[in-house]
């Protein structure tokens, strides 16, 4: 099986269907180096992660050219404290257009520190955004959370205790 | 320069007389070593911090602005300086919502009526933090006429961590332009350490959540978070990081040393306040800066590069 198809087998999936990518799953990826495309998928998934724990379908739309900006925008809207991680988005992005820019030139060697840092800062978001959603009762953590695997959303509702 | 800087109220808050002590002994230090001037606020009070927000919000306003009209009624001060990030930022807030919230100044009102004394009126006073207070009560001339160990060779990551820019409305001086702080990439810290010599490396995670708000309910993913932070500033070729919050400092001392325990993973990167690193640069003793009552041992980094 493929590191992708792997990925997707692991992906949790709310009532609706949509995928959430777990913590772990995200974390484990990060330690195996990704390239600049997977860093920003993953930080998407992260946020979408978000937007979906939030009974919202993640958007399909892009600020100032990613995907990431308006998904931020998206899960920012309503919970102003969801803005600590606004420039860590905005720092992703820059990172990826600086790698895309030293690999359009051919300077391989000039990657190495950015793509490290943008490694970190898709970490950083990651361990943000998933300890938001445990302190807001919001996906799978604890006994407290919002049991995403559940069927459907009723049950959800229902089987969550003291969310 | 802002003459009225020279002479300000004083807010220390509950952590800088706490985990804290050293921000506060080297922020009085360095004002003395410049010629400003710090008024302690009388009787001062909590400022509502994360605990009382969290029950009433609008208490919170009142807690901070007990504190603003002490300073400003009776002290007869316009400016109060407040080192610490949640200090300034609760301020900031209360002021804020004073200026636009009819319901917080109704209850401001009533228990600043019920406690006997002269309620708080939004305008009255201009909320600062100690990096305004240095970068535009002395500016990085005077500041650099004044360097006698220049910080030169010392890399340094600046760290303002998240509660100093946001959120970004009730900071209205700030994004005005040149010589305006911006909340995007905040960089008063890193002129006034360029201008002591230091060297400031691009460190993109300056303004990262730490973890402190839940340092206590989910240690794990605040030691990682805080890892993480320390990590991508020795991959950004820092020796230190400056700190201008207590509780960002405290966070990153603490859960380096977790870090180090409880995932194996030791960092070499070491902490100190921005007025620490100043105030070695100005020639102070760092005794009398507290490094000594730092966790991390940021005097063996100032030794390496031979600056004390």
């Amino acid at each position: 099986m493929s590191e992708v198809e792997a990925r997707a087998e692991a992906q949790a999936r709310d009532g609706d269907g949509r995928r959430v990518t777990p913590l772990a799953l995200i974390e484990a990826v990060l330690d195996g180096n990704p390239g600049r495309e997977e860093l920003l998928q993953l930080a998407e998934e992260v946020l979408e992660a978000w937007v979906i724990a939030r009974g919202e379908t993640p958007t399909t739309e892009t600020s100032e050219g990613f995907r990431l900006l308006a998904l931020h925008r998206q899960g920012a809207k309503g919970v102003p404290s969801f803005n600590a991680c606004r420039e860590t988005c905005r720092e992703i992005a820059y990172h990826f257009n600086l790698l895309s820019l030293s690999e359009r030139e051919g300077s391989r060697e000039s990657c190495e520190r950015p793509e490290r840092m943008m490694t970190m800062l898709v970490r950083h978001l990651a361990l943000f955004v998933y300890g938001k959603m445990e302190v807001e009762g919001l996906g799978e953590f604890c006994c407290s959370s919002r049991p995403l695997r559940l069927e459907s959303p009723a049950e959800n509702r229902e089987g969550s205790s003291h969310a | 320069m802002k003459p009225e800087y020279k002479r300000v109220a004083y807010y220390p808050g509950c952590a800088l007389e706490g985990t804290g002590h050293a921000y506060n002994t080297s922020t009085k230090a360095l004002g003395k070593a410049l010629g400003l001037k710090l008024e302690e606020v009388n009787d001062w009070n909590c400022c509502g911090a994360m605990e009382v927000k969290n029950v009433d919000p609008k208490v919170q306003t009142y807690l901070s602005s007990r504190v603003m009209s002490i300073a400003a009624n009776e002290m007869k001060h316009s400016v109060v300086m407040a080192p610490c990030n949640g200090c300034y930022h609760n301020l900031k807030k209360a002021e804020y919502d004073l200026a636009h919230d009819e319901a917080s100044r109704e209850t401001v009102a009533r228990i600043s009526e019920k406690a006997g004394h002269e309620a708080y009126q939004a305008g009255q006073l201009e909320t600062i933090h100690a990096l305004d207070w240095i970068k535009d009560g002395v500016g990085e001339e005077a500041l650099r006429a004044r360097v006698k160990k220049s910080l030169k060779g010392l890399k340094i990551a600046n760290y303002y961590g998240c509660m100093y820019t946001r959120p970004r409305h009730i900071f209205p001086e700030k994004d005005q332009g040149p010589g305006s702080e911006s909340t995007l990439k905040p960089r008063f810290m890193d002129e006034l350490l360029a201008a002591a010599g230091a060297e400031n490396v691009d460190f993109p995670l300056k303004t990262a959540c730490c973890g402190g708000a839940h340092t206590l309910s989910d240690s794990d993913t605040s030691t990682k978070l805080v890892l993480n932070i320390l990590e991508a500033a020795e991959a950004a070729g820092a020796d230190v990081i400056a700190t201008e919050c207590p509780t960002c400092h405290s966070g990153l001392e603490m859960h380096q040393v977790r870090a180090e325990k409880v995932l194996g993973k030791k960092t070499k990167v070491r902490m100190l306040y921005f007025t620490q690193l100043l105030g070695v640069a100005l020639g102070i003793s760092p005794r009398k800066l507290g490094i000594h009552e730092n966790v991390s041992d940021g005097l063996e980094a100032l030794k390496e590069k031979g600056i004390v």
